[in-house]
């Protein structure tokens, strides 16, 4: 086709000379990003910078606000993301040969050692991370209304997470990863201890079904292994990056990071070198917000506090992203990641121990199967969900040990939930627990009253006991969530530096007896 | 709309549900049932309907001088076997807790993970394991005994040649 008279070759040679302008023009489409109104563009015209708003609040940019604890867990991730594409070129998903590759990884593939410590640790360091993430979305009361949706999105992802450490847990197949897998297989199977009891196991096991969907056979060999590295590698990454992208992109639909409602007063004028806040008349208006439920950035809060996502906020992420990667090899470079003996079904490990964050259940598994593997973490996991719809107050959102009682309450709690759990520990360290007591006591009286539950109850006594003291369900939930986390770090530091060969008590390692 | 009698309606009015309405819906529903059962369908892979484990049964000789009530574990197998003076018997020694492997001790068996002591008939004397150790099925023959890991008998069952 001819245009305006021109000879087709000269037109030819036009468009080819024009090319490069234009493929740079389609890949960075409205401009180059060097104004206010560009930078917008760029961020909303690109699929995975829209995930943020445009402009960002100067409170979420305060390290105070969030601690870049959910941007580390992002980092983390995309770590063990890239360690993790890496070590799939040498790992081999077959019994024995697993083995033979990780030692091949650690010791003949070039830089193997390193990149296998680094997605070890960016794996360790993403569930510390979003522990912490966790405990200061709920300390700042962040996930009352409207974000009740994005804290159980959250939810999932501490529990994706927790099973992407789970299942890449097996895969070196040595006597850490079996045994860790063994037991964990079991506990699945666990309802068969009430089903048990009860004698009805014949007719419903789901105990059993959950056993057998994790392992496909009867025992961890090669089809579990093949299973777990199926989740490992393709289905759980999947649904933690669309969970993510999700969770990301309704903090900006939730109308930016929670806040307090004074918001403008505590921060004062923004310093006068802030660069740049507003050079320009923003020429896009959130028409759009009218029609979506629910506040919207420009809803509820002038833009007068607002600074240009790109570049306050992406310089932000960069940082902890930098930060958290130094972390990660820092590590990596000190400890590496363990290594035990080729996996032998018929010796077990001893101690047999589960990965560091799994520890506080075990402790408590070492009572009752059913109760510390399933049944506790299930009541913690629906009290955790409940949150946001049980405390439906207003005083003290985005703000550090918000509402009734505050700071000191919280110590206070501390205080409590530390005691609780010590206390409770060291009477069963020292005196056993009932069928040391009362020999032939039936199991269900077990799986019913062991330190766990007990434990659990004390702490929703208190918790309840809190409600009514302040008057306040926030009070109660400070108090609850603050005694967990102790239960958690007690039990867990006890799982894993107290416990020893038959998951006795032991002082320190060196009094183990020699094996 | 409304249908005054003895005025066929018109195939101007409106119908009651409109046609296309109807058909999206129906297709929408046939979709979603489709779907459905697809899925249903699909997890029912996962489960495996044969065990890929090795068999469970196998024929083993006791060594001749095996002291009456002293544990023989088969090399590989999870079972160990006893001779006194009533017969011979096999008590599993996978561990009813969590699946470890229990050591036979003189005085019964102890797990190492989580501290489960059984007494010498496997019932459990401490620790969290809910159930006792269970027997296993021995069948006598001459010099040789066939134990079927996977079949269990009442406790104190002993078989003699
Ligand atoms: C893989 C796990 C997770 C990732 C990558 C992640 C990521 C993020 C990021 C980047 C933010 C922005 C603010 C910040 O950095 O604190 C955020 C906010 C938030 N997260 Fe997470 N998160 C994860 C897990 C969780 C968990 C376990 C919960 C709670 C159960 C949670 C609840 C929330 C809530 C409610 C907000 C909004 C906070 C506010 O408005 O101030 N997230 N998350
Ligand atoms: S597996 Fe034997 S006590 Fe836990």
């Amino acid at each position: 086709m001819r245009r305006d008279g021109a000879p087709a070759l000269g037109q030819f040679a036009h468009n080819l000379r024009e090319a490069p302008r234009r493929l740079r023009e389609a890949a960075v489409r409205g401009g180059r990003p060097t104004t206010d109104r560009t930078r917008s563009t760029f961020v909303f015209n690109n699929v995975f910078l829209h995930l943020h708003a445009v402009r960002t609040h100067r409170w979420s940019l305060r390290w105070t606000t969030t601690a870049g604890l959910g941007i580390a867990s992002v980092a983390a991730f995309l770590i063990t993301l890239v360690t993790g594409i890496l070590l799939m070129f040498y790992y081999k998903p077959y019994p024995d040969v697993a083995y033979d590759s990780m030692k091949d990884i650690h010791f003949v593939v070039p830089t193997g050692r390193f990149v296998r410590n680094l997605h070890r640790w960016a794996a360790n360091v993403m569930v510390v991370a979003v522990i912490l993430h966790m405990a200061r979305t709920f300390y700042t009361a962040a996930y009352r209304a409207p974000r009740e949706f994005n804290w159980l999105v959250g939810m999932a992802l501490l529990v994706t997470t927790l099973g992407l450490s789970f299942t890449g847990y097996l895969l070196p197949w040595d006597q850490l990863a079996y045994w860790a897998i063994t037991i964990g297989a079991n506990i699945a199977q666990s309802p068969r201890e009430v089903t048990d009891a009860l004698g009805v196991t014949q007719a419903f096991d789901p105990g059993g079904l959950q056993r057998l969907l994790l392992l496909g056979s009867d025992t961890v060999g090669e089809e579990a292994l093949i299973r777990f590295y199926l989740l490992h590698v393709i289905l759980l990454p999947l649904i933690a990056g669309m969970l993510m992208a999700v969770h990301i992109w309704r903090i900006r639909k939730d109308g930016g990071l929670a806040k307090p409602p004074d918001v403008d007063a505590r921060l004062g004028d923004p310093p006068p070198a802030t660069y740049p806040v507003f050079t320009e008349a923003p020429t896009k208006t959130y028409h759009l917000a009218a029609i979506v439920r629910g506040r919207t950035p420009a809803v509820g809060g002038g833009p007068e506090n607002t600074v240009p996502s790109m570049p306050h906020l992406f310089y932000a992420e960069a940082a902890v992203l930098m930060l958290t990667l130094l972390i990660c090899m820092a590590l990596s470079l000190v400890s590496d990641a363990p290594l035990k003996e080729l996996a032998n079904p018929l010796v077990p490990e001893n101690p047999a121990k589960a990965p560091w964050y799994f520890l506080g259940l075990q402790e408590l598994v070492a009572f009752s199967a059913f109760m510390g593997g399933i049944g506790i973490p299930t009541i913690v996991l629906v009290g955790l969900g409940l949150i946001p719809f049980l405390d439906r107050e207003q005083a003290g959102t985005g703000v550090w040990f918000g509402g009734p009682g505050g700071w000191p309450l919280v110590r206070n709690s501390i205080a409590v939930g530390f005691a609780a759990a010590l206390i409770l520990e060291s009477f069963a360290i020292q005196f056993g627990w009932l069928r040391e007591w009362v020999p032939g006591i039936p199991q269900l009286v077990i799986t019913a009253v062991n330190p766990g539950t007990v434990l659990t109850f004390v702490y929703a006594a208190y918790s309840l006991w809190l409600v009514r003291l302040f008057n306040s369900a926030r009070a109660g939930a400070l108090g609850l969530f603050t005694c967990f986390l102790c239960g958690f770090v007690v039990l867990t530091v006890i799982g894993t530096y107290f416990r020893g060969p038959n998951w006795q008590f032991y002082w320190s390692p060196a009094d183990w007896p020699v094996h | 709309m409304t249908v005054t009698p003895g005025h066929p309606r018109s195939r101007l009015d409106p119908e009651p549900v409109p046609r296309r309405d109807f058909l999206g819906l129906l297709s929408f529903w046939t979709m979603a049932t489709t779907l459905l059962f697809a899925t249903l369908g699909m997890l029912r892979m996962p489960r495996a309907a044969v065990l890929p484990s090795p068999s469970k049964k196998f024929r083993v000789a006791i060594p001749e001088a095996l002291p009456p009530g002293e544990a023989y574990v088969p090399p590989g197998r999870t079972t160990a076997i006893f001779r006194d003076a009533q017969g011979t018997y096999a008590i599993s020694i996978v561990c009813t807790h969590l699946g470890c492997i229990v050591k036979p001790t003189p005085d019964g068996f102890e797990c190492p993970c989580h501290g489960s002591v059984f007494a010498r008939d496997g019932a459990v004397v401490r620790g969290p394991a809910p159930q006792p150790l269970s027997w296993i099925k021995v069948e006598a023959g001459g010099g040789t005994v066939v134990v079927d890991e996977a079949a269990t008998v009442a406790a104190g069952t002993k078989v003699t040649a």
